[in-house]
């Protein structure tokens, strides 16, 4: 899951016979900052995503013993089951199968925005940002979505769907970006400014769609909903059926974007730059790199990202937004969690984003077995395990040291051997 | 001098993976004397000493505390045994007092439970008059300056009733008037009969200060030699294993015209007050200008403000004869003006990215980097690779990150990189911090070549010697202002009177 543009691993070990580092010889015993990141990206390449989440699922499944006295093995297993991943085993029967394709279906619908929220919070982190405001660039992005969809009944379909996709996308970068904008300009920490955004996002929300408010459903003055995106400015549903929620094309889309955040990041002058001011901001300034720039597009393209997943949920399966759904939306803070677990790089987050979708999935009231676990317990346990991540990612000291006690050992067999 | 050694190491051997830090390296220490431990950055110093101080454990090899075998597993049994070690980088606690910190973990109690702060400051006092060590014990670490918090590192080292003390480069922090505090120290403690192993890589120190001499090269001991007969050529020789030219080979410069010129430059610190007053000041091409000055007397500034990291506040700045006061970053380097900042991890360095993409931060934007935004991965790693060999860097390759080099290394990937544009003006700023003799030979004489190219080199350095040694024309700053300009005939003495402010502003030469 590590960055293709890394060196492997023992590239910087040196020849035999070259000069020795200072660092390698261990001629410092605290090792600086610099150095422990180093390292902690080396060895966090893949073991440390793996080892934070099956400490999570570890931790997770002593909850489920304890508090319940159900068997967590089992438990995780019907997790599993109602994610459908199971459909990829080719033993399961034709019936199971049925089930296992529906229940993908989903799994991947959500996997769709995680992606995308998750891209959300680590190109800011790229460029050594905080983006809290994921979940309020996404409802803005959301906003903007149903407005344009339900609205212009004679337009084309494609071109429909495209302009709400592409005004979501500006809405996001639009409501990011004003963070950015602070923070290059004044100095405004990003951290409160998005949490700041994200509560206004909510609220303005909240005030359209509810009765009266001026985006609310003409149709069912009733009802605290917006009006429905038009039929031709629908996604394409590619797998299921579209009235059953079936996989939508949204999910190409969000892989496409994994691809352009690394393009982005690794063949583009502004990835360039954007990785020089995340590492190290003094460095790029004397490198002739606008610092307060980056910032400002750091956090507009974060916020595109946020938008776009608006706009392929709202278009894809949603069609139309409630004054609930604005106030309990999660995606956007999910993110975080998919950002930090995929370490803020391409392949990571897609496996971060899919290991939290099959959770949600795979947790939630329609899927799992009352005799195995209650489902109303599951939701908890899926915010439990995703809090241990977010935990255990921010415990790099403890992974260093499994990772450097996993060094020594290798290193007193190597000797017990010769 | 007693002659029975308190301390020996036999044939010690430490291995790390792929590498033999200490080759069955042996060595003694006598009663009240000094004994440097002299090797390049990575000879093993630092390895010995920690495997003395219990950090790492020996893979072969043995050591004997008065003749008796011992074995060190921690810094707390070393401690134990009367061995305190001044790290390079000091762990003291900011927050808490001189007197605080030097008790920690040993503190004098009330009922053994609290802290007795009285008898602590009092044991703190004493030690402070009996060494003459002038640290006030209730001021807080945060408000001392690193002279001082050195000392307080020692004290914690005397307070443990330490009688070998382990020095890791101490001077690489300090000043050059701490330094000379701190040999005083050093002295004193020793005419107390305490034995001192001070690691270093600069050789006039260790001449300075030592009593017995035990150069390191490569994880071996090169040899053991007393003070009296060594010379400073003698050990640069040993420890790099070739002839080193500490002097540095250069003609006389034939200075052409002005590339850099200020008039009358006025410059802000952080605070907002004035850190460079008036400061007008030539270099030509061809010639070197050496800045000599205490720190932080206007000369980061100085050159932060000619490379567009920080605003002018007064005054004119004049690149080939063009006036670009005031003119960003991109624009310096885009005119021509490279810059080796004195900070190499902190500025010139990306310490995250490989060496390629750090070779190239000031280009990435410009063909054949990158093409209408899109960038060239490959075109940065060709350039890169032909730098290296170029500059003859190693330890990695240009895929390798920064951070992984060693200091003298990752100095040459900045040198190379900003030699490498071709710049007209180059400003160095202390392009030989933290080097040992190998590389800073190898900065002088790369330095030397530029001039010889044609360039305009003004070079800002806080070390005296290498000042002298490669300027042609020397300007002292003091407090922000140019108050002297002398020849490189000029003694260490008149450099570092005026340097202090003892120069009269009269005797300023045109």
């Amino acid at each position: 899951m590590s960055e293709p543009e890394r060196p492997q691993e023992g590239d910087a070990e040196q020849a035999p016979g070259s000069q020795v580092p200072a660092e390698r010889t261990g001629g410092d015993y605290a090792p600086s900052v610099a150095e422990r990141l180093a390292l902690f990206q080396r060895a966090g390449g893949i073991a440390t995503p793996l080892l934070t989440a099956a400490f999570a699922f570890f931790v997770g499944g002593l909850v489920v013993l304890v508090t319940t006295g159900k068997n967590p093995l089992r438990t995780y297993q019907a997790i599993f089951d109602g994610s459908g991943l199971n459909w990829l085993f080719p033993w399961i029967t034709s019936e199971e199968r049925t089930l296992a394709a529906f229940n993908l279906q989903y799994t991947l619908l959500l996997t769709t925005p995680l992606i995308l929220t998750g891209l959300a919070v680590a190109f800011a982190f790229r460029c050594g940002m905080f983006n809290i405001g994921g979940q309020g660039q996404y409802t803005v992005g959301a906003v903007v979505a149903v407005w344009v969809g339900s609205s212009f009944a004679g337009m084309a379909g494609v071109a429909h769907a495209l302009l709400a996709i592409v005004l979501a996308v500006l809405a996001g970068a639009l409501w990011a970006g004003i963070a950015g904008l602070l923070k290059a300009t004044v100095g405004a920490h990003e951290v409160i400014s998005t949490i700041m955004l994200n509560w206004i996002a909510l609220w303005v929300g909240s005030f359209l769609f509810t009765l009266g408010g001026p985006l609310q459903d003409s149709d069912q003055p009733g009802v605290p909903v917006s009006g429905s995106v038009q039929e031709g400015a629908k996604l394409l549903v590619f797998w299921g059926e579209p009235e059953l929620q079936g996989l939508h094309i949204g999910l190409f889309v969000a892989i496409g974007a994994l691809v352009a955040f690394w393009v982005m990041l690794n063949r583009t002058t502004l990835g360039y730059e954007v990785r020089a001011v995340g590492f190290n901001p003094e460095a790029a300034r004397y490198g002739g790199i606008s610092v307060a720039r980056n910032y400002f597009l750091a956090m507009a393209i974060s916020g595109a990202f946020a938008g776009l997943a608006a706009s392929l949920d709202v278009l894809g399966w949603q069609f139309r937004i409630s004054e609930t759904d604005v106030q309990i939306s999660q995606i956007g803070f999910i993110g975080i969690a998919v950002a930090l677990l995929g370490r803020n790089t391409a392949v990571g987050i897609g496996f971060a984003a899919l290991l939290f979708g099959s959770l949600l999935n795979g947790a939630s009231t329609r899927n799992l077995d009352p005799e195995i676990f209650k489902p109303e317990l599951a939701g908890n346990l899926t915010l439990l395990i995703q809090g241990l991540i977010v935990l255990f990612v921010g415990a790099d000291v403890l992974v260093l040291y499994l990772w450097q006690l996993r060094r020594r050992v290798k290193l007193r067999v190597a000797r017990a051997g010769t | 001098m007693d002659e029975r050694p308190v301390l020996e190491l036999r044939g010690i051997t430490k291995r790390f993976p792929g590498v033999v830090a200490n080759d069955g390296v042996s060595l003694d220490l006598r009663r009240g004397e000094v004994h440097a431990l002299l090797g390049e950055n990575g000879a093993g110093k630092s390895t010995l000493m920690n495997v003395l101080y219990g950090l790492y454990h020996p893979d072969e090899g043995e050591i004997r505390l008065a003749g008796e075998p011992v074995r060190i597993g921690s810094p707390k049994e070393a401690i134990e045994r009367g061995i305190g070690m001044v790290h390079q980088h000091f762990m003291l606690i900011p927050v808490m007092s001189v007197a605080e910190n030097i008790v920690l973990a040993s503190e004098p109690r009330h009922a053994g439970l609290l802290l007795d702060y009285d008898a602590a400051r009092e044991r703190v006092r004493e030690l402070s008059r009996t060494f003459r060590f002038a640290v006030d014990p209730d001021e807080r670490i945060e408000n001392i300056t690193v002279g001082q918090q050195q000392r307080v590192e020692i004290m914690k080292a005397l307070y443990r009733n330490a009688d070998i003390l382990i020095l890791d480069e101490p001077t690489a922090v300090l000043t050059p008037q701490e330094a000379s505090e701190l040999f005083a120290i050093l002295a004193t403690l020793k005419d107390e009969g305490m034995s001192i192993i001070f690691i270093s890589h600069k050789l006039n120190e260790v001449l300075e200060i030592a009593d017995r001499i035990s150069v390191l090269r490569r994880g071996r001991l090169v040899e053991t030699v007393p003070r009296e007969g060594a010379t400073e050529e003698s050990l640069a020789r040993s420890m790099v294993g070739r002839e080193v030219l500490l002097r540095v080979e250069k003609r006389l410069a034939s200075p052409g015209e002005p590339l850099l010129e200020l008039e009358g430059l006025h410059v802000l610190d952080d605070r907002g007050l004035a850190a460079v007053r008036d400061v007008s000041l030539t270099v030509r091409a061809g010639e070197i200008v050496g800045l000599a000055g205490v720190d932080a007397n206007g000369q980061s500034e100085l050159i932060d403000a000619v490379c567009g990291l920080r605003s002018v506040h007064g005054g004119v700045v004049r690149v080939a004869g063009r006036a670009v006061t005031g003119a960003n970053a991109r624009t310096m380097l885009d005119i021509g003006v490279g810059h080796i900042p004195e900070d190499r991890q902190r500025r010139g360095l990306v310490l995250d990215f490989s060496l390629a993409e750090n070779i190239a931060l000031h280009d990435y934007a410009k063909a054949p980097d990158s093409r209408f935004g899109w960038l060239f991965p490959s075109r940065l790693l060709a350039r890169a690779r032909r730098l290296l060999r170029e500059y003859d860097v190693r330890g990695g390759g240009p895929q390798t990150r920064a951070s992984a080099l060693s200091g003298g290394n990752q100095q040459k990937v900045v040198i190379a990189r900003e030699v490498d544009r071709n710049p007209r003006v180059l400003l160095a700023a202390q392009p030989t911090r933290g080097l040992d003799v190998g590389a800073i030979e190898f900065v002088h004489r790369r330095l030397v070549e530029e001039r010889d190219e044609g360039r305009a080199i003004l070079l800002v350095s806080l070390e005296l010697e290498e000042v002298l040694s490669l300027s042609d024309r020397i300007l002292v700053i003091y407090e922000g202002r140019i108050v002297g300009e002398f020849t490189p005939a000029a003694s260490e003495e008149e450099l570092g009177i005026a340097m202090t402010g003892g120069g009269r502003r009269e005797e300023v030469a045109a």
